[in-house]
């Protein structure tokens, strides 16, 4: 069995008076669609939040591909690999769709200012190199027509498919995904786990918070239940829809 | 790379763009060549000085939008940036020091005589260092708490300029620092005039020339930052910063990035006008003068780069307009002269600034995507 892509052990964090991580402790494999569910305020956005250096931690590490994650530094997170969106969508809403996907490659390109004045052959080969890759992604998540459109005037969907698109754009060996099908219609909500699909088969781990049952079951290939901050279970999706604190905490609420 | 061939990149860039608008480009260039000889022509030398003026404004104003306008940083002290380049200049460029320092004095017995193509790039420079400085302190402020600390800001320097003349007496306090060179590009003193093909350049036309080439390029730099990696993590920044910061953007480089430019451009302008008006005093480095350059940015188009220029030229000639107008309008309409101009000035010119607001919340040319929103 190869190592774990990701080791988070013994994450913890409190607001005020609420605990909202119990030492949460996970492995993400490579290449593996990873469900982490539970209900409303469970704490899966917190660990996100936490994994991807927006919240400072109160106790736990994060290996990552063997090394340390720089927690609490997000860009530094992003650079080191692991690429997120956002539950409450958070596009760059006065930018174009492409230009959305272009700031994506900050990260993985160089030109400085010096460079952006002079506008020297590197740097527009660099240029041009950013721009393809975005208008690729562009069509990889299926908006390819609606580039040149202003982010904020794509409908709901297209923005979660834009949002995948950017996080792409930084080159991300984990894709954390936070309920990406939130707003979709059934038709939206097919075509995004053919992406989410796709990714995997193209070398992708995918971390997936989502609150539509049938999509995580059908997709991941292990599943962690969140409740109060702790996590219940960690196990394939077969086994953990079975299992009877799940169905007391989340499943049997929404059966 | 070399010098030269940089200048062939820069000529071909502007041959391949003068191709597709050749004709404008030409009248365009002519009029910005003829206009200080049409204005002093049909309005008078005061007229052309105010031209000056404009163009200062416009790296003023062109400075201050890469923070304001790209970045989306509220910046209410950028005049201390404009002040430390005119102090740069002053300093390097006068008998002050040597006079009240017996050290530099004897460093330079011809008297310290900077040459403008060593103090505009410093003062630029050192400049962007109290950009840094001052952005630094602030990298986790926004919106109004951004402006209160930047005011602050803005007010020390000032008042560091008002008082750092005792113990040693490095700035001359209110005074001011007087007998400062004036500007001069190679063998010419743009203050003595020129004669040339039998017309008469005159010191104000002469510093046109000079402060219109600094504006195009500073033009030039501002639209090219605008189209590039730096620029669009600006405007990231200013839609989103914790999503421009999952993106992988370092923010607190960027951000710095920007005030270092932004400021940059402020001391250059303070190196031109310290040499123009050869006297400085902290006077004109105040909050007011802040204020107004935001007004620029804001009236005609945050982040917009054609929108900064129509900004500033508004607001510098509309307030001298009022200046000379009221007094004659006033005689015309009721045979005297009912409210002083000067008072009346400022109330037209805030009333302009509300109705304008009023009309055209996102200024008076802005973006083209922020045209599309408000339009919907
Ligand atoms: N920034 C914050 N400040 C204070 N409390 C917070 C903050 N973020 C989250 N919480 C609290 O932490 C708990 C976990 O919230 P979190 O958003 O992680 O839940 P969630 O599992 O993502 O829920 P949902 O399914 O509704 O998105 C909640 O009680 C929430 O109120
Ligand atoms: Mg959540």
């Amino acid at each position: 069995m190869t190592p774990p892509l990701l080791e988070a052990v013994g994450i913890s964090k409190r607001f005020g008076g609420v605990q909202a991580l119990k030492a949460v402790s996970l492995t993400i494999r490579e290449g593996e669609i990873y469900g982490l569910i539970g209900p409303n305020g469970a704490g899966k956005t917190t660990f996100f939040n936490v994994l991807t250096g927006l919240y400072p931690r109160d106790a736990g590490e994060v290996l990552f591909a063997g090394r340390p994650l720089p927690l609490g530094n997000p860009a530094a997170v992003n650079r080191a690999g692991v690429a997120r969106t956002f539950q409450n969508i958070r596009l760059f809403a006065h930018m174009t769709a492409l230009e959305n996907v272009m700031v994506g490659r900050h990260g993985r390109t160089r030109a400085g200012m010096l460079g952006a004045v002079l506008r020297t052959a590197t740097v527009r080969a660099e240029e041009t190199a950013i721009r393809q890759r975005a208008e690729e992604l562009l069509h990889y998540v299926g908006i390819g027509a609606l580039a040149g459109s202003l982010a904020k005037h794509l409908s709901y969907g297209d923005q979660r498919r834009l949002e995948i698109a950017r996080a792409l754009a930084t080159d991300p060996r984990l894709l954390a995904l936070d309920e990406p099908a939130a707003g979709m219609n059934a038709a939206e909500t097919a075509a995004l786990g053919g992406i989410i699909r796709n990714l995997r088969d193209d070398g992708l781990a995918v971390l997936l918070i989502e609150h539509d049952v049938k999509l995580v079951m059908e997709l991941c290939d292990r599943v962690a239940v969140l409740d109060y901050g702790e996590k219940l279970i960690e196990d394939i999706p077969g086994a953990v829809r079975r299992h009877p604190k799940v169905i007391e905490a989340y499943l049997g609420s929404a059966a | 790379m070399s010098v030269p061939h940089l200048w062939q990149r820069l000529r071909n860039e502007a041959v391949t763009t003068s191709r597709i608008h050749r004709p404008l480009l030409l009248v365009g260039c002519t009029l910005l060549i003829a206009l200080p000889f049409l204005v002093g022509l049909g309005f008078g030398p005061a007229w052309v000085r105010v031209l000056d003026f404009v163009l200062l404004y416009i790296l003023l104003a062109l400075g201050l939008n890469i923070v304001v306008g790209f970045a989306g940083l509220l910046d209410l002290g950028y005049v201390a940036f404009f002040g430390v380049g005119a102090y740069v200049y002053a300093l390097l460029a006068s008998p002050h020091l040597t006079s009240h320092f017996p050290a530099i004095a004897a460093l330079f017995p011809a008297g310290l005589h900077g040459p403008l193509w060593l103090l505009l790039p410093l003062g630029a420079l050192v400049a962007g260092v109290f950009g840094i400085l001052l952005g630094a302190p602030t990298l986790r402020l926004r919106g109004d708490y951004l402006a209160i600390v930047t005011l602050g800001f803005g007010e020390i320097i000032r008042i560091f300029l008002n008082n750092l003349y005792q113990p040693v007496n490095i700035t001359n306090g209110a005074q001011g620092i007087t007998q400062i060179d004036g500007l001069r590009v190679g063998p010419l003193a743009l203050d003595r005039g020129l004669d040339l093909f039998g017309l008469r350049f005159s010191s104000l036309h002469l510093h046109y020339y000079l402060f219109l080439a600094l504006a195009m390029l500073v033009v030039f730099i501002s639209l090219r930052l605008q189209d590039s990696r730096i620029g669009r993590a600006w405007v990231a920044i200013r839609e989103d910063e914790i999503a421009a910061k999952a993106c992988g953007i370092n923010t607190r480089n960027v951000k710095l990035a920007a005030f270092a430019m932004g400021a940059s451009f402020g001391g250059i302008a303070g190196g031109l006008f310290a040499g123009f008006q050869e006297f400085v005093s902290p006077e004109s480095f105040q909050l007011i003068d802040s204020i107004m350059i935001l007004c620029m940015v804001v009236l005609g188009g945050m982040g917009h780069v054609p929108g900064v220029i129509l900004g500033a030229v508004l607001l510098t000639v509309l307030p001298e307009l009022f200046r000379f107008g009221a007094g004659p309008a006033q005689q015309w309409l009721f045979g005297r002269v009912v409210v002083e101009p000067e008072a009346l000035r400022m109330l037209l010119f805030g009333l302009t600034l509300v109705v304008v607001m009023l009309l055209r919340p996102a200024g008076l040319w802005p973006e083209p995507r922020h045209r599309r929103e408000l339009a919907q």
